[in-house]
């Protein structure tokens, strides 16, 4: 069947939770009631990217960009859109401070400037037809490595092409493989990596809700080259569209023989299972992931040999994670030599971002190595809403550091971050502004990591307890002389002592920013301060009596019933009542509430 | 579905392109189909449809068929535009589901305008 308009509907985890099911009922029904539903096909897709002005509705082969749509703009689009041809200029996406709409997604300059390898087929597909996948060169790797290539071949095009883990560390794949294929034993695991536990975080369910079938390609033709023939995808159950759409992708090749026994007839044998995990943070660490397939408590174990000699139930295992294995295919499709030719000297190819916090354009995004954070925070991300200042972007997840607008020119790659005092991680990128207080910021991170150390290491059990207690203290105005040293030593011990990488890594972010905001630090213990006004036991609210208009909307709107004053008279608060709940600075039109 | 062997993968990737790759920007040319008010009323929706169906026996994978509002010569409808790559814009005029099949053999198929459905060569002038 053809179909002369294809309306590519965002299914991901953000547009169904603001209502793309509903948007798609409401579509298909206004299509029918046109009698379209021979010339229009919906198809569900997986994120686009920009997920913040979801839900999204791409129509092609226009490539018109539809966004925030509701389920009563249905017949109207339908009608106009679809029937008369005429798009809908009220539906499309315009950029923020300016008056005309952007009609296509190529003249978006959040889609322009992005690269897509491991999001090839994001918003093109949809992920439930094995066909799709197969059209856009889908499996024609697996096919050609299977046909063509020796293992010891694969192995040297992924090493050739610099490829290195997308999901924290950056170890070189190829190298990984090569050391779990020099290991000989009777069963050999490959593990996809898609216990993705950072805050802020969504690349990886992203890639597999919109194209699950590349990691099911990456998998097997990584399988090929170690000669492991049991792959195993250890997923948060937390990600239950992201865990449906991969089981249903494994059964469709399945069918097609393209998994399981003996594979198009080319004598390989190789199949995926489904692990659930329950989310904790530890288990994207690799012992710790290990012990949990194991059915032993996730905690990490100490790495006398590698897991690529003796992994999950002792045997050679590759771990790799999502993007890196969706990123495989293609290398072997194009060659070593033109991804090599992406990124800078030590980091190769693109890697994908979650763009989340005070950005305007929060989702995700796919950029070569070596862009700039000025390009991704300003050109892709569209800079900061409300036109405040940037004041530090966190890179890498609770593991990573805050780096400060001097840096906003350092160019993205793992050596860069590393020297910053960052790291790339898996991808996470959180942008803070001006109003934001770095040390609220380093306590919430504090009391994420402490909430999931799996208490094995008391350097990071206690030690980041006791952390969290003194930052707690410097936000509350108990603060000691002396703490901040403390801090330091104590991330210090934390870092050596601690087994696995979340233990060494966790003291990071505090690092960063007691590097890059001391002054911050000291203003709340030295002057019991906070000069981002966010620390609750250190501010305090006053109207501005000159600004006043005596509107009497913070009166009402107050819950503590703190705010008083007569009519057409300057209000005024009452401290001991007031909780500081900041609804009164925000209800005010006439900026009168002031933070001190 | 049956199990394949790595000769059907291209066969399945061959017909599901003709699907899909309209999504990707790659088409050789696209139809528009005048359907204003006076394009559906004089019969725009059959032209419409016999053209899909064109599209589809013919494998016409990489011809974007694409809707658009009145041309201006609302007493010529149902009109279509045929765009081909590097090409002008041909317009034709008081078309009927046999009119376009003749079209598509000729102008899409053959490279030969269709002279005896055709209005005009070119467009407009904007801005």
């Amino acid at each position: 069947m053809a179909y002369r308009t294809n309306a590519m509907l965002c299914m991901c985890t953000n547009c169904v939770s603001n209502g793309a099911l509903r948007i798609k009922d409401s579509l298909e029904g206004a299509i029918r009631e046109r009698g379209l539903e021979n010339e229009i096909q919906v198809v569900p897709t997986g994120a686009s990217g920009l997920c913040v002005r979801g839900p999204i509705l791409i129509v092609q082969p226009e490539g018109i960009f539809y966004q925030s749509l509701k389920v009563e703009d249905m017949p109207h689009l339908v009608e106009e859109h679809f029937l008369k041809g005429r798009p809908v200029k009220s539906l499309m996406y315009t950029p923020p401070g300016e008056k005309a709409p952007i009609p296509t997604i190529r003249d978006i300059p959040f889609f322009k400037s992005q690269r897509l390898i491991a999001l090839r087929n994001r918003g093109l597909i949809d992920p439930s037809r094995i066909d799709e996948y197969i059209a856009n060169d889908g499996y024609k790797a697996l096919v050609k490595v299977l046909t063509s290539m020796t293992p010891e071949q694969v192995i040297k095009e992924i090493k050739d092409s610099g490829l290195r883990g997308r999901g924290g560390a950056g170890f070189p794949t190829g190298r990984k493989w090569e050391s779990a294929a020099a290991h000989h034993a009777d069963v050999k695991f490959i593990i996809c990596n898609a216990d993705e536990g950072d805050p802020g975080a969504f690349m990886d369910r992203s890639i597999i809700e919109a194209d699950p079938h590349s990691i099911l390609e990456g998998m097997a033709i990584a399988g090929y080259a170690v000669g492991a023939s049991r792959g195993i995808v250890y997923i948060r159950t937390e990600y239950p569209l992201a865990i449906e759409r991969i089981a249903a992708a494994a059964q469709q090749a399945r069918d097609y023989g393209l998994l399981g026994k003996n594979i198009l007839d080319l004598g390989f044998d190789f199949d995926v299972t489904i692990f659930r995990g329950a989310g904790a943070f530890v288990c994207g660490e690799s012992s710790s992931m290990r012990a949990s397939i194991q059915g032993e408590p996730p905690e990490p174990s100490a790495k006398h040999t590698h897991a690529t000699e003796k992994g999950l139930w002792e045997k050679p295992t590759v771990l790799n994670n999502v993007e890196t294995l969706a990123t495989v295919p293609v290398i072997i499709n194009w060659g070593a030599k033109w991804f090599s030719s992406i990124g800078t000297e030590t980091s190769k190819g693109t890697k994908v971002f979650s763009l989340a916090g005070n950005v305007v354009n929060a989702g995700l995004v796919e950029v070569p190595m070596g862009i700039t954070l000025r390009e991704i925070v300003y050109d892709i991300g569209g800079g900061i809403p409300g036109n405040k200042a940037f004041k530090a972007v966190q890179t890498g997840g609770p593991s990573g550091g805050c780096l400060p607008a001097q840096y906003l020119d350092l160019p993205v790659d793992y050596e860069s971050l590393e020297k910053a005092g960052s790291m790339m991680g898996s991808g996470g990128m959180v942008i803070m502004d001006e109003d934001t207080c770095m040390v609220d910021v380093s306590r919430y991170f504090v009391d994420f990591l402490r909430d999931e150390s799996c208490g094995k290491c008391t350097s990071c059990r206690d030690g980041l307890d006791t952390m969290f207690l003194m930052l707690s203290n410097a936000c509350e105005g108990k603060g000691k002389e002396g703490d901040l040293e403390l801090i330091e030593e104590l991330s210090g011990a934390i870092q050596v002592a601690s087994l696995c990488q979340l233990g060494q890594t966790a003291p990071n972010l505090v690092l960063t920013t007691l590097r890059y905001f001391r002054d911050e630090y000291q203003a709340h213990i030295a002057d019991r301060r906070c000069p981002a006004g966010v620390c609750k036991a250190l501010i305090t609210f006053r109207i501005d009596p000159e600004r006043c208009k005596a509107c009497l909307l913070c009166n009402k709107r107050c819950p503590q019933g703190a705010i008083s004053g007569e009519k057409k008279k300057p209000q005024t608060i009452e401290q001991e009542k007031c909780i500081k709940c900041g609804v009164c600075r925000d209800v005010c039109k006439f900026e009168a509430v002031t933070v001190q | 579905m049956a199990r394949i062997t790595a000769q059907d993968l291209d066969r399945i990737g061959e017909e599901a392109k003709s699907r899909i790759h309209l999504r990707q920007g790659i088409a050789r040319g696209r139809i528009l189909v005048h359907m204003g008010t006076c394009g559906i009323a004089a019969g725009a929706r059959a032209v419409m449809m016999a053209l899909i169906r064109e599209v589809e026996t013919r494998h016409l994978g990489d011809i974007a068929l694409v809707t658009s509002s009145c041309a201006g010569l609302c007493s010529r409808e149902p009109m279509i535009t045929v765009e081909l790559k590097d090409q002008p814009p041909v317009k034709y005029v008081n078309l009927t589901a046999d009119k376009v099949k003749d079209i598509v053999e000729k102008h899409i198929l053959g490279g030969e305008i269709a002279a005896e459905h055709a209005l005009s060569v070119g467009s407009e002038r904007v801005l």
